[in-house]
Parts: C-alpha cells; sequence; structure tokens
C-alpha cells in the first residue's frame, strides 16, 4: 500500500460496533457461555499479573472449536478487538482484557481428545491444564516436557501463546519444541490446521511463527502435542552455598564439563526464606543460595553425571549437599521453587516477577549489579531463575500501599532488563511481552526489526483485532505503514516484503 | 435477619450495630460496616491462580467467578462499591467451604475468615427468595438439633421399611418433588437401632488419659454405631471416655452457612459443657465439628467471658485418628482381610490438615490394604448443607467422587465425616455401586473385636 495516511481504523465495510457485536454472539452462543453482568465480567479483569487492570465489555467461555469461532468471526464482522485467555496465570498482562473487547476464555475446553501413545503424541484443547498432560499420559510411561511452574494450573493454549518453558527447557527446549499442529481461529473467524502430525512439514513454519506470538495471531482451539517418554531415572540434588556467587560458578564449572542437568535452578537467600515460609520445603539453613540440579536419563549416565554435579558443587563451596531419596523429597524440593513466585507475597505486600535473559557466563556480574541496583534505590529484590540457561527472574519487592514505592520498584525493574540487553540477552524468557513489556521492546529492537514483526502479524491479522496493544510498542493497524517514519516502508521498497 | 430460628434463645440479643435488614445494606459497596471480609487478607492474593483446580466449582464450570481467586476478587470490588447484587451472592453461595484453595494456595492466604465474613454480610445484608427462606429455616431449625433430628428416626425407619421411597419412586411422585426435597430423602441413611452412649465409659486396662466425647448432631441421630465404636476403640487404647451430658450442637453448620450468631450460641453452650468436664482432651469423630471447635477463639474472640475458656477448649480438641495416633496405638488388632479407599474428608484434610493419622491407622491393621483415590483433594459436594442447599452442583461434584471411588476396585469406602457419608453413599447407589461405607473408627474397632470383614461388607 503506498498510501502515507492513516487508513481507517479497520477493514474495508467493518466498523467497530461493540453492541452489534455483544448481540450477535448472544444469538450464535448458548445463554451461559456470554457473560456480560458487569461484577461477573469484572472478575475476568486481570490475569497473573493483577496490576493490570481493564474490564473487558464481554466474555466468552466457549465449549468447543465452532464456538470459539463463531466468537471471533462475530468480532471480525463488528470490528470488535478480542483477546483469548487460558487459565489466566500469564506474567506480562498477554490477557489484559479491552474495554472495548470481547475475552476468549477457553478454561471450558479441557478435553483431551486424543491420548496416541504409539505416535508419542496427545490432542488436547487449549483449556487443559499443562499437568493434566502428563498425569494422563504417565500410566503409558510418557510424560509432556514443558513445565513452567505454574503447570498444576496453566493451560496448554497459554502455553502455546506464551512458548512456555519451565525448568527443564534447558534439556529439553520450549512448548515450541513439543507441539507438532495446532487448530486455529484465524482473526477473520477461519478455523485452520497450522503443522501436521509429522514431524516436519514442508513450506513456511507457520506453525513456528504461531508459538509464541503472545495471542496476536489467532486462537488455538486445538493443539497436538508431542510426548516423551518418562526417563528411566531422575536424580535431584539440593546444594547450599554461602552466595550466589560461588552457586553461579558452579553452574558455570558443570555446563563447561559437558554435563546437560534436566535443570538448573538457584535461589538466593531472600526467596528460600518465602519458600520456606510458604510450603516449609527444608532448605538448607543460613544459605545465601540453593541450586536444584536435576539430571534424567538413562540410569547409568544419570548416576555417572550425578557425581560429577556433586563434585561441582562441592569443588565450588556448597556447605551443604542432598539428594532426594525418593519421589516426597524430590517433589518437596520442587515445590519450593516451583511456588517461589508466590510465596514471595508472604514477605512483601507488592512484587514485579521479572524475567530476563542473559548468558550464562554474565551470572555473576548481573547479580552483583542486580544487588548494587537494591542497595542503592533501596529496594528489595529476590532472585529465582533457570541458572542453565540464564533466564532470570529477579523479583521486585513493594509496598504499594507507600507512596512512591511503586514507581521505584519499577524503575529498578526496568534498570534490571536495561542491564539484561546490556549484556546481550533478552526483556523475556519466557513470560512474554504482553502489555507489561512492550514498553522494553524498542530497547531491544530496531524499528525495522519490529516493522518486520509487524508484517507478519499483518499477514495473520490485516484488521488488527487479535489482541493488540500487546508485545508491539505502538499498536498499528496494517493499512498504515509500520515504523516510526511516513513513507514507504523499506522492506517494501525493496521488493522484499510486501503488506496486505 | 428474618428468617431466625427460635433457638437458642439468646441468639435473639442483637449483637450487630447495624440492625440485618436490607435497608441497612451500605449503599456504598456490598458490605455493612460490622465484620467486613479483611481488606489485608484479600491483599494477600497475587492472582497466581494456584487455587483454581483446586476448587470443586471451577472443576465443574471453568469460570472465574466461581473459583476462589475469582470470589476473592468479588470480596474486593464488593469494598471497592460494587452492590451485593443477586450474581454476587449465587458466586458466594457455590462456594462449597471445602478449603481445598487453603491448601494449594502458595501466598498463605486466609480464604476461610474471608469466606465466612463474607457469608454473614450476605446473610444479613441479602433477602433471599421465599424458597430458600423457606428451606433454610427448615434445615436451620432441625440439623442442629439431635432431639427434633432423633424425632424424625422413627418416621424415617417406618418410610424405609415400608418402601414408601420404592413407591414414591415407581409412581412418578418423587421426580415431581422439589429438587431441595429429593435431595434430602435421597440422602437419609438407613436407620439402624443402636444401643444408648453410657455416660462415662471406663479404659479398658491401664489409663492413659480421660476424654471427653462430642457425639455431634447428625452423627448422634443417623450414626449412632460410629459414636459407639468410637468410645469402645478410645476404651480399648486406655481411654476413659466421659460423654458430658448437656453437649448439643457445635456450631459447625451455623457457622459454615454465615449464620454467626447462632453458630456463637452454639459455641459458648459447647465450652459450657466441656469446660467443667474435667478431661485431657475432647475427641470428635466428626471432621465438620473438629474444624469449629478448634476455630472456636476466633468465633468467640467477640465474648470476653468465654474467650479464654475458647482457647482451653481448642487447645484440647483432637480429630479421634488425631488422639490415636498421638497417643500411639496399642491395642492388639485382628486382621481385617478388605481392600478400603479412604476419602479425606476436607474438614479434615483442608481444614485439620489431618491426612496421614486416619492412614497410618488403617495401615496398622493386618490384612487391610489402602486405596488412594483419584483427585482426592476435590471435595465430595457434601459440604455441610450444601448438598441440600445446592443440589445440583452437589450431585454432579458426588458423581465425580463416586466414580473415582469406584474406579480404586476397593471393597469399602472409609471416611471420617457424616457428611461425607452419606453424600457418597447416595452418589455411589446412583452409579449402581452399593460400596459400603464406614468410619475409620468402625474399621478399627471391627479389628480391636476380632470381627470378620464381611461383619463390614453386610452391614
Amino acid at each position: 500500500m503506498e498510501s502515507t495516511e492513516p487508513a481507517p481504523p479497520t477493514r474495508e465495510g467493518a466498523s467497530a460496533d461493540l453492541d452489534g457485536c455483544v448481540e450477535l454472539l448472544g444469538k450464535l452462543l448458548p445463554e451461559e457461555s456470554l457473560i456480560t453482568d458487569r461484577q461477573r465480567v469484572r472478575t475476568y479483569e486481570c490475569d497473573g499479573l493483577a496490576s493490570y487492570r481493564t474490564v473487558p465489555a464481554a466474555v466468552v467461555l466457549p465449549e468447543n472449536a465452532e464456538q470459539v469461532r463463531s466468537a471471533v468471526a462475530a468480532c471480525s464482522e463488528h470490528g470488535v478487538p478480542f483477546v483469548a485467555r487460558g487459565s489466566g496465570t500469564g506474567l506480562s498482562a498477554g490477557a489484559l482484557p479491552r474495554s472495548d473487547g470481547v475475552l476468549i476464555v477457553t478454561s471450558k475446553m479441557r478435553r483431551i481428545l486424543e491420548l496416541d501413545i504409539a505416535n508419542e503424541r496427545a490432542v488436547v484443547e487449549p483449556g487443559v491444564v499443562n499437568l493434566d498432560v502428563t498425569k494422563a499420559a504417565a500410566p503409558h510411561g510418557y510424560y509432556f516436557a514443558p513445565d513452567p511452574s505454574s503447570q498444576q494450573v496453566c493451560s496448554v493454549g497459554g502455553n502455546v501463546a506464551e512458548n512456555s518453558g519451565g525448568a527443564h527447557c534447558l534439556k529439553y527446549g520450549f512448548t515450541t519444541n513439543h507441539v507438532l499442529a495446532a487448530q486455529v481461529v484465524t482473526a477473520d473467524g477461519e478455523l485452520v490446521e497450522l503443522g501436521g502430525a509429522a514431524h516436519d512439514a514442508p513450506g513456511y513454519d507457520l506453525l513456528g511463527s504461531f508459538i509464541g506470538s503472545e495471542g496476536t495471531l489467532g486462537v488455538v482451539t486445538s493443539i497436538t502435542v508431542r510426548l516423551l517418554r518418562s526417563p528411566e531415572s531422575v536424580r535431584t540434588l539440593l546444594a547450599g552455598f554461602p552466595s550466589t556467587d560461588e552457586a553461579g560458578a558452579a553452574v558455570s564449572a558443570m555446563i563447561a564439563a559437558g554435563v546437560t542437568p534436566a535443570a538448573v535452578e538457584m535461589m538466593d537467600a531472600l526467596s528460600i526464606t518465602a519458600a520456606e515460609q510458604a510450603v516449609r520445603c527444608g532448605y538448607p539453613e543460613g544459605a545465601g543460595a540453593v541450586l536444584v540440579v536435576e539430571l534424567d536419563g538413562p540410569r547409568p549416565e544419570v548416576e555417572r553425571t550425578f557425581t560429577e554435579v556433586w563434585q561441582h558443587c562441592d569443588e565450588h563451596g556448597a556447605f551443604e549437599i542432598r539428594t532426594a531419596a525418593d519421589e516426597t523429597e524430590r517433589a518437596l524440593i520442587w515445590k519450593g521453587r516451583k511456588s517461589a513466585f508466590a510465596a514471595v507475597g508472604r514477605i512483601s505486600r507488592d512484587y514485579i516477577v521479572q524475567d530476563g535473559v542473559i548468558p550464562r557466563t554474565a551470572l555473576p556480574e548481573v547479580l552483583r549489579r542486580i544487588a548494587e541496583l537494591s542497595a542503592e534505590s533501596g529496594v528489595r529484590v529476590a532472585n529465582v531463575f533457570h541458572a542453565g540457561d540464564g533466564n532470570l527472574h529477579p523479583l521486585v519487592l513493594f509496598d504499594g500501599s507507600e507512596p512512591g514505592a511503586a514507581e521505584r520498584a519499577e524503575e529498578v525493574s526496568g534498570a534490571i532488563l536495561e542491564l539484561c540487553v546490556e549484556q546481550g540477552g533478552s526483556i523475556t524468557g519466557e513470560h512474554g511481552v504482553g502489555a507489561d513489556k512492550v514498553r522494553y521492546m524498542g530497547r531491544m529492537f530496531t524499528a525495522e526489526d519490529l516493522d518486520v514483526m509487524q508484517c507478519v502479524r499483518c499477514a495473520f491479522d490485516p484488521a488488527g483485532l487479535c489482541n493488540p496493544g500487546k508485545v508491539f510498542p505502538t499498536p498499528r493497524l496494517c493499512g498504515e505503514a509500520p515504523g516510526r517514519r511516513r513513507g514507504v516502508h523499506p522492506l517494501t521498497e525493496a521488493g522484499l516484503a510486501e503488506q496486505f | 435477619m428474618t428468617d431466625r430460628t427460635p433457638e437458642p434463645e439468646s441468639a435473639r440479643q442483637e449483637r450487630q450495630p447495624v440492625p440485618p435488614t436490607e435497608a441497612a445494606a451500605n449503599p456504598d459497596g456490598a458490605f455493612d460496616a460490622f465484620n467486613p471480609p479483611q481488606r489485608e487478607l484479600i491483599d494477600d492474593c497475587v492472582h497466581c491462580g494456584f487455587c483454581l483446580p483446586s476448587c470443586p466449582t471451577y472443576e465443574l464450570w471453568g469460570e472465574e467467578m466461581d473459583s476462589p481467586r475469582g470470589r476473592i476478587h468479588l470480596m474486593e470490588s464488593g469494598l471497592d462499591g460494587e452492590p451485593l447484587s443477586g450474581s454476587m451472592v449465587e458466586h458466594f453461595d457455590n462456594c462449597l467451604g471445602c478449603m481445598a484453595c487453603v491448601t494449594a494456595c502458595p501466598s498463605g492466604v486466609q480464604y476461610g475468615p474471608l469466606i465466612n465474613r463474607t457469608r454473614a454480610q450476605v446473610e444479613r445484608n441479602h433477602r433471599r427468595e421465599p424458597g430458600q427462606r423457606w428451606l433454610r429455616r427448615l434445615i436451620f431449625g432441625l440439623f442442629p438439633y439431635k432431639r427434633r433430628l432423633s424425632a424424625l428416626r422413627l418416621p424415617l425407619a417406618l418410610y424405609q421399611r415400608l418402601r414408601i421411597d420404592a413407591l414414591l419412586r415407581r409412581s412418578g411422585l418423587f421426580a415431581k418433588m422439589p429438587a431441595h426435597l429429593r435431595a434430602m430423602e435421597s440422602l437419609v441413611p438407613p436407620v439402624r437401632r443402636a444401643s444408648r452412649l453410657p455416660a462415662r465409659v471406663p479404659a479398658r486396662g491401664r489409663r492413659r488419659a480421660v476424654v471427653g466425647m462430642l457425639t455431634g448432631c447428625v452423627q448422634h441421630a443417623f450414626f449412632p454405631d460410629v459414636n459407639n465404636a468410637t468410645a469402645r476403640v478410645l476404651a480399648a487404647e486406655g481411654c476413659e471416655v466421659v460423654v458430658p451430658e448437656k453437649q448439643g450442637c457445635c456450631g459447625a453448620l451455623s457457622e459454615h452457612s454465615g449464620r454467626e450468631r447462632e453458630a456463637v450460641e452454639f459455641a459458648k453452650r459447647t465450652v459450657e459443657a466441656f469446660d467443667s468436664a474435667g478431661v485431657d482432651y475432647v475427641v470428635i469423630n466428626s471432621a465438620g465439628c473438629g474444624s469449629t471447635l478448634k476455630e472456636y477463639p476466633r468465633l468467640l474472640a467477640d465474648e470476653p467471658r468465654y474467650a479464654a475458656a475458647a482457647e482451653r477448649l481448642s487447645a484440647r480438641v483432637r480429630d479421634v485418628a488425631e488422639l490415636l495416633v498421638e497417643l500411639g496405638p496399642s491395642a492388639r488388632l485382628n486382621p481385617l482381610n478388605l481392600t478400603v479407599a479412604y476419602h479425606d474428608a476436607c474438614h479434615l484434610s483442608h481444614g485439620q490438615g489431618i491426612r496421614t493419622q486416619p492412614r497410618e491407622l488403617l495401615r496398622g491393621i493386618p490384612g487391610l490394604e489402602l486405596r488412594e483415590i483419584n483427585r482426592g483433594e476435590i471435595c465430595c459436594g457434601s459440604a455441610g448443607v450444601y448438598n441440600l442447599l445446592q443440589p445440583r452442583a452437589a450431585a454432579e461434584l458426588g458423581d465425580l467422587k463416586a466414580r473415582n471411588v469406584r474406579d480404586t476396585g476397593a471393597d469399602l469406602l472409609v471416611t471420617a465425616n457424616p457428611g461425607c457419608s452419606m453424600q457418597i453413599r447416595t452418589a455411589l447407589r446412583g452409579r449402581g455401586a452399593d460400596l459400603p461405607v464406614a468410619h475409620t473408627v468402625q474399621i478399627l474397632d471391627a479389628a480391636v473385636r476380632g470381627e470378620r470383614a464381611e461383619s463390614l461388607l453386610n452391614r
């Protein structure tokens, strides 16, 4: 498109008509699937990041793919924006509703449609809880690998939207490595299949672009996930260190030695205190940092590497090393780690869960700088992170009732992300950009980078109705030339890209 | 409160500064000024959602406003100015009060006090439709009074003996009855004759403790066997059992339904009955009652004359399984060749954290195999009088539980709460599985007395 003037807000023939949309939804959906009562709708005003709140105009609770399709089609027809949401546990306000839009919640779509053990896959609806996939596969000796800390509640649909990782993604990768196909509703209300049952599909990897798109490309209605055989042997070790420096050095040493643990998690003193209060996980007393290292695989390999890991911890100053003797002890070790975010609520009224990535080798440096930032500003920061792949989760603590505290915390939080980018890392490891980190995208990407992403988005959602306002700094419509400049986009001009 | 029950007399005294009429409802929000849900407890919720999978109503409907997180959100919006609308009340009423969310919550949100205060506010400030008011009047005029319940035994026994239930069903009349009445009818267990519990049962062998026994209302009227078994097992374990005559309802049903004043009056009486009994422990075999007695200090916080006695009492309160493990079982147990599934009553597991003790006692019986129930943390739908007030949701939950119980392949279901027993037995029957149900102490009693497994199975 040549035009340099902003195009009309939506596609030809459609103008935003919220009332008409809600009326149509009422006709298309069963009565109980549409909620417009203000008080009820208000319970959906935020996801897991409760500092962002917007009451949606209506909430739709579809029970099947067809109902999702008709809901999206109704929105598309009336030019009304829509946001998809699963269990509402996201930590970047990615499912933050729009006051002028419809929230499509998949929590009623929680059937496991097919469990195909022989072909090591399962087909699930988007509302199925992550851990329930593993529970269903476990009796057959299989499991679903992505394991975000919220796996007992977060939905697979949300995992697809956010490309969720988890403690074990160091060895097993993110959600994108475990999804073979997805049925999605496109922004104009069409049901399409992306990917296929085979492990590779020719052509562009549309599925790959969809996974992690944070709900900006469509709504997923069923997912074919890969199942992995449960490892023959799992060993979990808990090591207490005087400080994060020693623990970080131990991690670097074990990885340098060629060990790939299934997971390496670190927690600092403050987060240990919180977890201890919440779930009495019995971590080593007086530790400045703990490492949770898990190894899995064939028994002889696990046994050998386990000894190595033990030695690395020992050599780098661990004052106490414990191993989980059985499944109960292993669960308790993990419980401390997995409940850490929410547990911080016990030591602080409010807090920001940050999610940055750095090269693992920069860990000691970054942690020192975070400590300095914390000391300078007087804002407490607890650190929980996937140490193996350098995914940090600093928890910035504050008391919202104290004037100025939220702003100070926000400043520290931003400075930490700045630090991550400076070190060649990323502003998000797994929580997504959502609404929360939109403002940091410009620090990590150039305007051209963002334009390219915008082109992809426009290819899927030309009207910009699908979760608008998330991921990109300035939500633009595809009729506009994306970018901060006026004029034809350089990629278009060069004949490298086309805008629809 | 318009549906006040005539008893206890002192319950009629006004405690609230705000007259309990609809007109007194706060025009600026859902709650009046007397004990609204605590803002500081609401603030503890970080909205992480870890409670969602533990919540029975979220399990059924998958809707945010019928989840603990959503209900806390509703309370918050009520404090922020949203009125106490019918839909808001509906979602508070839908809560079973099972406290599974409290177990699941990593942030330590105290949902119990929040929902209790909210329910009390609902009872004061919301006028229910006439049918609901009558139903509540009937329930709370009946269940907390063991004499009235006992008076029902004879007509119910006749009803069952004469097979009137079958007649009603065959004639199609049953299907035409209101859902609440149908629920009530279906839940009534077979009425059996049982010997009266003496006021004092001596310890067998060396006396290890003197324990006072709370006999309960429903337990007393419909499960006298459980009370008798409790006394026998305690005696066999060296406890002298005292049954104070003046005891009445402990107030659990009223408290869990927001009828705070009624609950306080019942609590005062219970404190009086046991405070002077001179016992080392107060033993309870009904999960809901036990959890309420342990909460007496909070319930009686505004009653200066009772506060100290409430502290003393609650410190001595033990569930029967809890006490037996604490004392260390010493009685010789005969083998029982039996496969049982153990169902955690919510007010035992989530309410009192008692999970291992009953299992430990059961595993101590030679020949007995214990099986776990899938998704055991989810409530069976009984939840005090929930199955009478919300029969549809309760029946769905009951069916879910019955399926999971049946899948264990056990010969018998063990649970330690009369409400759960009735609910699951009814649900199992609905699935065509007539699995016998017994209390933990009944199994122990059979093992102590050397009864055969068949005697438990053929009850």
